[in-house]
């Protein structure tokens, strides 16, 4: 057992359970200020997560077991997620699992269940939602692993830690192929993350809801624990973004010191990645749902030619 | 030296004199004396080449050889005769009010920049000078094509301008990528676009290279040719815009795309040791004489009929060119020739045809014969020498055409003996209505100059019987140099 | 496939080879755009590229004619024929969308099979190129073609010149930065050609709305051979 590694992992989850819900607040309060409102305190999102823990849970009387056990799948989902990616370090007691496919797998995974606990009560916003969800899914899914691809031949492996160690420690190369995967890939995030383009996080019209409408039916800690998992969604595509394309400063040699300033980097990055995102938030209209496949094939669309760019271009056959 | 450069600056100097004056009187003569001075130049320039050789000139940017020279005098000769048919072709449109005088000038200024353009893609060394006189020469016609500004003169225009601009990129693309092959060989200053030195080096240039850039030199220079499937400008291009226009595109701007591709056919044959680009060149020369045959019985527009008979006729040529070997490249380069003189003959005739009926449609053009007997009898001349009727030119040309075609791809024969068959039934049907019978048709206001077309028509009759040995010489000269 | 040889790459062929991924990227983009005045923007940028290209070319090769080249490419491409659209545009008062003859995710996939093919044709090419930024040959090809499905998907005549000009911003790119520069009278012609196919076609837009109240080209469907 490497005891730095193990340190290493503990640390990557714990400052993915707390920084999570920040994140989110941060990425809120970038809003706010862009669209000149009155920001919401910067730890809004754990004010609200301890509101509902606090709160008795509510359960429609038809509610399944599967609708009581989706809210800690999920999260753990999303947990493991966030611990898998490699943000501080490439030495994690997980990395030997930390594979681009298996990570995908795991949003999949959480994605199913969040969709059938949507329908399981039977309203009919819950199915709207979730077969709306689904689509979506369907449609990111194959951008997302053609961008995991298109990295993975760069490093000739799918491992995320072997990665994100042949693009931080390399000698400075500009690869073409990683600015396309890279647009693919914020387009994706934001579709996964119910961000504006595609759905509205804070909205609370029925009609155009995605995530929200699936959660209708959640109340207290269940609607806590997922929308935790939501943040650390969030979180965990905001990391394997930075991991991905602006992979400086991830130490690889196991080196306490070099942990620390990893982290305190990875907060720089997480901050500038947030506003971006607000600020993508900000600039764009919410698109309407028939509108959505034609942005997520072109997300597609990119990271296939992120690929074939990779192919032609760096290569050198 | 001082030859080439009067055949280049004199259409250039005409034009720009026109481009101040075309709007007054005397413009035509102006432009009929630019014409006379660049035959003249071409005239002795032939003489110079016919003495000394080949020439290189200009610090290696142009260049004539006997493929050349020929298409240089050719060009210089219809564009004399264009300019004084269109003397009072112009007149007559300038009095029944379809232009004013500031597109008068226009036209004059544009026609002598459209001859100075190709002249120098004829003569030129360059591969990329060649391909932006191309260029240009497709801007200037788009202008003459576009001169009337009806609507259909529009569209006619814009569908040239895309087709064509489309098409000359891809063989600006083909240019590239012969530099790309030749750069490995020639180095970047060994002047990896000159023709001379490309050929010098042909058989080192990279075949896969090369036969890439063939496909997309066919395609580019193959639009402007006007082989199918990329004709569809070509018709409404000669339809719609002022007859004399129609005259030199199908009798000069055809046959200077064509040499384009030829050259670069040199090229190409000397690094591949295969057959690719001839086959290339059957190919799509036996559609592009197929096609367009069955387009002419259904065509009611009298310059969209024989615009259609170009194509047809440039297919034949392409195949020509396509078998290669003395025979089939010599009979090439005389139906260029005679094909060039007898279309821009029947132009003629039938501009002014069109004038007394004040129509194109051909069901509306009566009785040419009666009214007027030179017009009458020009088109009808011109139409059977076209279709290759003996003693004509073109009959000995098609005629060495097919049998080459017999001897060595016996398989295309059936095929162009369909093809001109079909049109000969089609054109000449049309063409005897219009004709004979009653007369439906008004005199014109100006006496039309129709010595160019007799003039043509002559020298296509002398070509059908007897070849200037001198001239025979040059064919052979050049057939060789073709391959 | 193995990653060191990129490594061997100059900063200056990566900066090249990441400008050729730029310009396909635009050239998707502009594929894909319903506004006409995002298309001039984005035709614009592609101009810049071809500039910030053409310049490193011309710097790292020491040839002063691209020089004059790329300052031939900046003025022409990135101000000149953008204040023209633009003001052609608002002249004509042509600001809506544009109509795709297909609908545009049907384009899209058309244009990555398009790529396939361009790189696919140019494989054997980029391998025999002495330049260090030889595949950027295959990219170049892909943008022309990309510009070519574009002009013939658009029914309106303004995004189909926009077409044309990014048809001819991708040549330039082959022969800039594919072939380390053609000899200088090529580009100049190839401006020149541009600059007057502007100045007759601001003439023929005015022309053909005259005749047809409209600058749709589907008007323009009259002549037939009945």
């Amino acid at each position: 057992m490497n005891f730095y590694a193990l340190f290493a992992q503990l640390l990557e989850l714990a400052i993915a359970l707390i920084m999570a819900p920040i994140l989110n607040g941060w990425v809120n309060q970038c809003r706010a200020w862009l669209q000149n409102r009155s920001a919401p305190p910067l730890l809004q999102t754990y004010y609200t997560l301890s509101k509902l823990f606090h709160k008795d849970v509510l359960l429609a009387h038809n509610a399944s077991s599967l609708f009581r056990a989706a809210p800690y799948l999920i999260f753990s989902c999303m947990a493991l997620a966030s611990a898998i990616v490699p943000t501080l370090s490439t030495e994690l007691i997980f990395s030997p699992a930390a594979d681009a496919i298996a990570l995908v797998g795991l949003f999949a995974l959480a994605r199913v269940f969040i969709a059938l606990a949507g329908m399981d009560v039977g309203t009919s916003f819950g199915s709207l939602g979730s077969r709306r969800e689904m689509l979506i899914g369907f449609l990111a899914e194959p951008a997302l692993l053609m961008v995991f691809f298109t990295v993975s031949l760069i490093a000739q492996s799918t491992s995320l830690s072997t990665i994100v160690e042949t693009l931080a420690h390399r000698e400075f190369v500009i690869y073409p192929s990683l600015a396309f995967a890279g647009v693919a890939f914020t387009m994706v995030s934001l579709a996964e993350n119910a961000r504006v383009p595609i759905d509205n996080p804070a909205t609370h019209l029925e009609l155009t809801m995605v995530h929200e409408a699936m959660i209708l039916e959640y109340s207290g800690r269940h609607l806590a624990l997922i929308e935790w998992a939501a943040s650390l969604k969030l979180f965990a595509y905001s990391c394997l973004g930075i991991a991905l394309f602006f992979p400086f400063g991830i130490p690889s040699a196991a080196d306490p010191a070099a942990l620390v300033v990893a982290a305190a980097i990875l907060l720089v990055k997480l901050a500038m990645g947030g506003f971006v995102m607000a600020l993508i938030e900000t600039l764009s209209a919410k698109m309407r749902i028939f509108r959505v496949p034609e942005f997520l094939g072109t997300a597609f669309l990119l990271a296939v030619l992120a690929m074939l760019v990779h192919l032609l271009l760096e290569t050198g056959q | 030296m001082i030859e080439l450069a009067f055949v280049l600056a004199a259409p250039f100097a005409t034009a720009l004199l026109l481009g101040l004056f075309g709007h007054r009187r005397g413009a035509a003569e102006i432009n009929s004396a630019g014409s006379l001075l660049t035959l003249l130049a071409a005239g002795l320039l032939t003489m110079r080449v016919i003495g000394e050789g080949p020439l290189i000139l200009f610090d290696e940017q142009f260049f004539v050889d006997p493929l050349n020279v020929f298409l240089i005098a050719l060009t210089a000769l219809v564009g004399f005769t264009t300019s004084l048919f269109s003397r009072p072709y112009m007149r007559v449109e300038h009095d029944h009010g379809r232009l004013s005088a500031a597109r008068l000038r226009l036209y004059h200024s544009m026609f002598q920049m459209f001859m100075c353009t190709m002249l120098v893609a004829l003569s030129t060394n360059n591969l990329g000078i060649l391909w932006v006189a191309m260029e240009t020469a497709t801007l200037t016609t788009v202008l003459l094509v576009a001169l009337y500004r009806t609507p259909a003169s529009l569209e006619a225009a814009w569908k040239y301008f895309i087709l064509c601009g489309v098409g000359i990129a891809q063989a600006l693309f083909g240019t590239i990528l012969i530099y790309f092959a030749a750069e490995r060989v020639l180095g970047h200053e060994g002047g990896a676009l000159l023709w001379t030195h490309l050929d010098a080096v042909k058989t080192q240039l990279e075949p896969t290279v090369l036969s890439l850039a063939f496909v997309f030199l066919f395609v580019g220079y193959g639009t402007k040719t006007g082989l199918v499937p990329l004709h569809n400008w070509l018709p409404d291009a000669h339809a719609e815009g002022p007859t004399p226009v129609s005259a030199v595109l199908s009798g000069l701007l055809l046959n200077v795309a064509l040499y384009a591709i030829i050259r670069c056919k040199v090229l190409v044959d000397g690094a591949l040791e295969t057959h690719f680009a001839g086959n290339l060149m059957i190919v799509f020369g036996l559609l592009t004489v197929l096609v367009p045959a069955f387009y002419l019985s259904r065509t009611k527009d009298v310059k969209r009929l024989f615009g259609y008979s170009s194509i047809e006729h440039m297919g034949l040529i392409t195949f020509a060119f396509g078998m290669g070997g003395p025979v089939a490249s010599f009979a090439g380069l005389l139906h260029m020739t005679v094909h060039s003189l007898t279309k821009s003959a029947i132009f003629f005739a039938v501009g002014h045809a069109a004038q007394m009926a004040g129509t194109q449609i051909i069901d509306d053009i009566k009785g040419l014969l009666k009214q007027s007997p030179t017009i009458g009898w020009g088109l009808m001349l011109g139409t059977l020498a076209i279709l290759g009727m003996p003693p004509f030119g073109v009959f000995t040309s098609e005629f060495m055409i097919l049998t080459t075609a017999i001897k060595h791809y016996p398989w295309a024969t059936p095929i162009l003996l369909t093809a001109l068959g079909v049109a000969f039934a089609a054109m000449f049907g049309k063409v005897q209505g219009m004709v004979f019978g009653e007369p439906s048709v008004q005199p014109l206001s100006h006496n039309p100059a129709l010595l160019p077309v007799f003039i043509h028509l002559g020298l296509v009759l002398m070509l059908g019987l007897w070849i200037p040995p001198y001239l025979a010489d040059w064919y052979r000269q050049a057939a060789r140099l073709i391959g | 496939m193995s990653p060191s040889l990129i490594h061997a790459i100059p900063l200056s062929g990566q900066v090249i080879n990441l400008c050729a991924a730029i310009m396909l990227l635009l050239g998707f983009a502009m594929l894909s755009q319903r506004r006409v005045l995002t298309l001039i923007n984005l035709f614009m940028l592609q101009g810049l590229v071809l500039f910030v290209s053409t310049l490193i070319v011309a710097l790292t090769t020491d040839q002063s004619h691209l020089l004059w080249s790329a300052g031939l490419t900046l003025i022409l491409k990135v101000f000149a024929l953008p204040y023209i659209l633009h003001r052609l545009i608002r002249r004509l008062s042509v600001k809506w969308d544009i109509e795709t003859l297909l609908n545009i995710p049907t384009i899209m996939l058309i244009g990555i099979a398009l790529v396939v093919i361009a790189f696919n044709v140019a494989q054997p090419i980029s391998q025999l190129s002495g330049t260090i930024t030889r595949a950027t040959i295959g990219i170049a090809l892909a943008c022309v073609l990309l510009a070519f499905l574009m002009m013939i998907t658009r029914s309106k005549a303004v995004p189909q010149v926009i077409a044309f000009l990014a048809m001819e911003n991708a040549l330039f790119f082959a022969a800039t930065s594919a072939t380390y520069g053609m000899p200088m009278v090529v580009e100049l012609g190839i401006a020149l050609d541009v600059m007057v196919g502007m100045v007759i076609l601001g003439v023929f837009f005015f022309q053909i709305r005259e005749q047809f109240d409209s600058l749709d080209i589907r008007h323009m469907e009259r002549m037939k051979d009945e």
